[in-house]
């Protein structure tokens, strides 16, 4: 039975010997003053960081995929977990193709997840449909598990007419209104304070779902990280802040992001639970985001989620991560300790999975993606005039004259732009 | 000599130029509108009434519509949602904490779940932290997501202009920053009868709006509002004063400014001004104003932010470009000066009646 950490009789006074202060110098009467609850003390105690414990990691499964916490096995059925697996699978070959094809200059940009599949597909997996996803950029897993499709994303890598996005962002700025995930937008942090406006909205509609919002511990940084958290706790926004803390934003380490004890640590100064988890253990991560889900909508309150995991690859295809950290790191984490190991070490285990079958299923899920690169590749742009659509509802007079200015410049110069790249102008 | 003179020209009388009276007598004078017979009704309505008003409405029609800010709950710093909490509930009018970034990012979501948000910025001094919320987020919602999604629902609210001692931080007119945002609308009231009519535009309208209230005339602003349910529509500016020789373009606290020069510049030197209220900032109607500089050949852009870059500049540009063979003398704006909002100074700093006496005498002495 998963046990959510419920109050400790008598926390606060454990609490309070646990930052140190003794039993006796508390307590001696309670104090009046509107901004705590809390009782004077005659000890005059400075609360060291260094001093107070640090938040364990959750975890189900050990690095080589054995179950080391029987109790908290989920205990999926063979169809369920090999879904699981198969989609972690597919999200790093579309990974490795598409990162490929930009070094190729076929497409212009990319980021990739590995080694953060189990993260990405855990928590996607113990949310309703019905939850709205706030994503950062690092999350095509929660995509594809979905119902997003490789060629979808695709789509939006090339910019092409069939784009939900309609070609107006850079690549893996998916738009995900049919698996009901926010748009990619790349400034930083911004759709932490946005989730949490929006799950105001959904719970005076709806008491049995919640946002869920990703972000990197990079993100966490960001004011509108803070903002959000405050407000969350305050209104009591029922949305999960899901932290993926996989080490590095960009070339940053975590020792000079932040000097507490991860963000899982800033919940309590929020009013907000928080859990830390293996983000690279695929059941971890998945009974974690449940439980919290449940505590979240139950209760109509956030709740903070930090998962612990590494970054394999680089931060983008801007980014050679050889400048700032050792190959043998890299290594380790992309092929002693990955989460997609660990789970087909668990289905070999079980004899639910088998070479013969990885083989296939890596072939096939290889042959998709390649056949839709090609459609993508070759599918026309937009009409050059979508450039005006869609800023305001409707085409203010202005922006009527530059759009009529600019089909006019390309009558008389369109041999100059690569029109026949793109969707008749019209 | 010249001091006398000064003072003669003053609406105080002389000796009445006291420290305390300048800073508490309002640089121009309010008069009332007279309200459109066709809507019916009216009562008499200050602009925060007005705009309580507006709100009530709102929220009476559109069971979702919530409004949020620092310390709206009690009725908000000027009482522009006076009696609103009690009357809708606390889920649907409440306090959030000290953050700008927050707000706009929390609005931004609601109205991204087609929750109709009216958010408060306590002073547009503060609204800043908040600008890449609305710059690079709001803005851009629907265009990114080729319309899967959008936050059209929200409109920013926020204390305008300045306000007689204001200084730094309690009398910025932020508009220019927000006009060069495509994807917002900002819109400005001249007083009670247009925040109204605006504001409920506004919070209707799809598109993520910024609306600014010139405080000045929260309270001084009275007159006779109807009380029906109307809008006055975005986008169109509104000729005050019909005229033939100058045409002088603001918007806000500055119209009644324009409207004393127009009167002054007749009785005084027998000059014909036309007068536009822009109401809409952005996006602005440009057709109204090009029509009468066409007919005046002579135009005055007024604003109290500073000159460099302010929105009289966009104006300028525009009016020169579609204007050019029309005119009789450059474009003239007449604004705050380029340095920050100062305290102490105010009576010298904004783009007063004088100066914009002057600036017509200029244009129409030009050739």
């Amino acid at each position: 039975m998963i046990q959510v950490a419920r109050k400790v009789k008598n926390f606060g006074a454990f609490y309070q010997r646990a930052l140190g202060f003794h039993h006796d110098s508390v307590r001696d009467e309670p104090a009046p003053y509107p901004g705590v609850k809390t009782e004077f003390t005659k000890e005059m105690r400075f609360i060291l960081p260094e001093e107070v414990p640090t938040i364990p990691i959750y975890r189900v499964l050990n690095s080589q995929g054995k179950v080391i916490n029987p109790d908290h096995d989920p205990g999926f059925e063979k169809e369920d977990l090999v879904e699981m697996y198969k989609v972690m699978v597919k999200t790093s070959i579309m990974d490795r193709i598409l990162y490929q094809s930009q070094r190729q200059g076929r497409i212009s940009f990319y980021m990739t997840n590995f080694g953060e599949e189990a993260t990405q597909i855990g928590s996607a997996r113990a949310l309703k449909f019905k939850d709205v996803v706030f994503p950062q950029y690092r999350e095509a897993g929660v995509f594809l598990w979905r119902g997003y499709t490789p060629l979808e994303c695709m789509h939006q890598c090339f910019g092409t007419s069939k784009d939900f996005g309609k070609g107006k962002q850079m690549p893996v700025h998916y738009t995900g209104a049919k698996v009901n995930i926010q748009a990619v937008s790349s400034p930083l942090g911004t759709q932490i304070p946005q989730a949490a406006g929006y799950a105001y909205a959904l719970k005076q509609r709806d008491r049995d779902a919640c946002a869920v919002c990703y972000f990197g511990e990079g993100a966490a940084s960001e004011g509108d990280c803070h903002s959000a958290m405050n407000m969350a706790a305050t209104l009591d926004c029922p949305i999960m802040f899901f932290c993926r803390n996989n080490g590095y934003a960009i070339s940053t380490a975590t020792k000079d992001q932040y000097r507490g004890d991860g963000i899982a640590s800033r919940g309590i100064g929020y009013g907000i639970p928080a859990i830390r988890f293996d983000g690279n253990d695929l059941f971890a991560v998945y009974n974690a985001t449940k439980a919290a889900r449940k505590l979240c909508v139950e209760e109509q309150r956030p709740v903070v989620l930090e998962a612990m995991t590494y970054r394999v690859g680089h931060h983008s295809t801007s980014d050679d991560s050889t400048a700032y950290r050792s190959v043998d790191e890299v290594k380790h984490w992309d092929t002693v300790d990955t989460p997609i190991n660990r789970i087909r070490n668990y289905l070999t285990g079980r004899a639910w999975w088998d070479e013969t079958q990885e083989k296939e299923f890596r072939s096939n899920a290889r042959g998709e993606i390649l056949r839709g690169f090609k459609e993508a590749e070759n599918t026309k742009l937009p009409n050059p005039l979508l450039i005006f659509d869609e800023v305001w509802d409707e085409l203010p007079a202005q922006l009527q004259a530059q759009k009529d200015e600019m089909i006019k410049h390309c009558m008389k110069y369109g041999e100059n732009y690569p029109l026949q790249n793109h969707e008749d102008m019209k | 000599m010249l001091c006398r003179k000064l003072l003669g020209r003053c609406a105080l009388r002389k000796g009445e130029v006291t420290l305390q009276n300048v800073r508490t007598a309002a640089h121009f004078t309010y008069l009332p509108q007279t309200p459109n017979p066709a809507l019916g009704d009216t009562t008499k309505l200050n602009m925060f009434q007005s705009i309580n008003n507006a709100m009530d409405i709102a929220m009476e029609k559109d069971s979702s519509a919530v409004l949020f800010g620092e310390d709206v709950a009690f009725g908000g710093v000027f009482r522009c949602s006076l009696g609103l909490q009690d009357k809708y509930g606390s889920a649907r009018v409440f306090n959030t904490p000290l953050t700008e970034q927050g707000i706009i990012g929390f609005g931004i979501g609601v109205a991204a779940a087609g929750t109709t948000a009216i958010a408060e910025i306590q002073f547009a001094d503060y609204i800043f932290p908040g600008f890449d919320q609305l710059v690079n987020e709001a803005a851009k919602y629907r265009y990114r997501s080729g319309n899967e999604y959008n936050c059209g629902g929200l409109t920013v609210r926020a204390p305008w202009g300045a306000v007689g001692h204001g200084a730094l931080y309690h009398s910025q007119s932020p508009e220019a920053f927000f006009a060069h945002c495509p994807g917002l609308k900002v819109v400005i009231p001249r007083g009670p009868t247009q925040a109204k009519g605006l504001l409920l535009s506004c919070i209707r309208d799809q598109n993520p709006c910024i609306f600014f209230e010139p405080k000045i005339l929260y309270r001084i602003a009275a007159e006779e509002v109807p009380v029906t349910d109307y809008t006055i529509p975005l986008s169109q500016a509104e000729v005050l004063r019909e005229g033939s020789d100058v045409t002088m373009i603001g918007w806000g606290t500055v119209v009644h400014v324009l409207l004393e020069v127009a009167q002054m510049a007749h009785d005084e030197l027998g000059v014909s001004c036309e007068v536009i209220d822009l109401q809409t900032i952005m996006p602005y109607d440009s057709e109204t104003i090009e029509k009468s500089v066409k007919k005046t050949g002579k135009a005055m852009v007024v604003h109290e932010a500073p000159l460099t870059q302010g929105f009289g500049a966009e104006l300028a540009a525009r009016l020169q470009e579609e204007c050019f063979l029309h005119l009789e003398a450059p474009i003239q704006r007449v604004t705050g000066w380029d340095t920050p909002f100062p305290y102490i100074y105010e009576p010298f700093y904004l783009p007063d009646k004088w100066r914009c006496f002057d600036t017509v005498k200029k244009l129409v002495d030009y050739m």
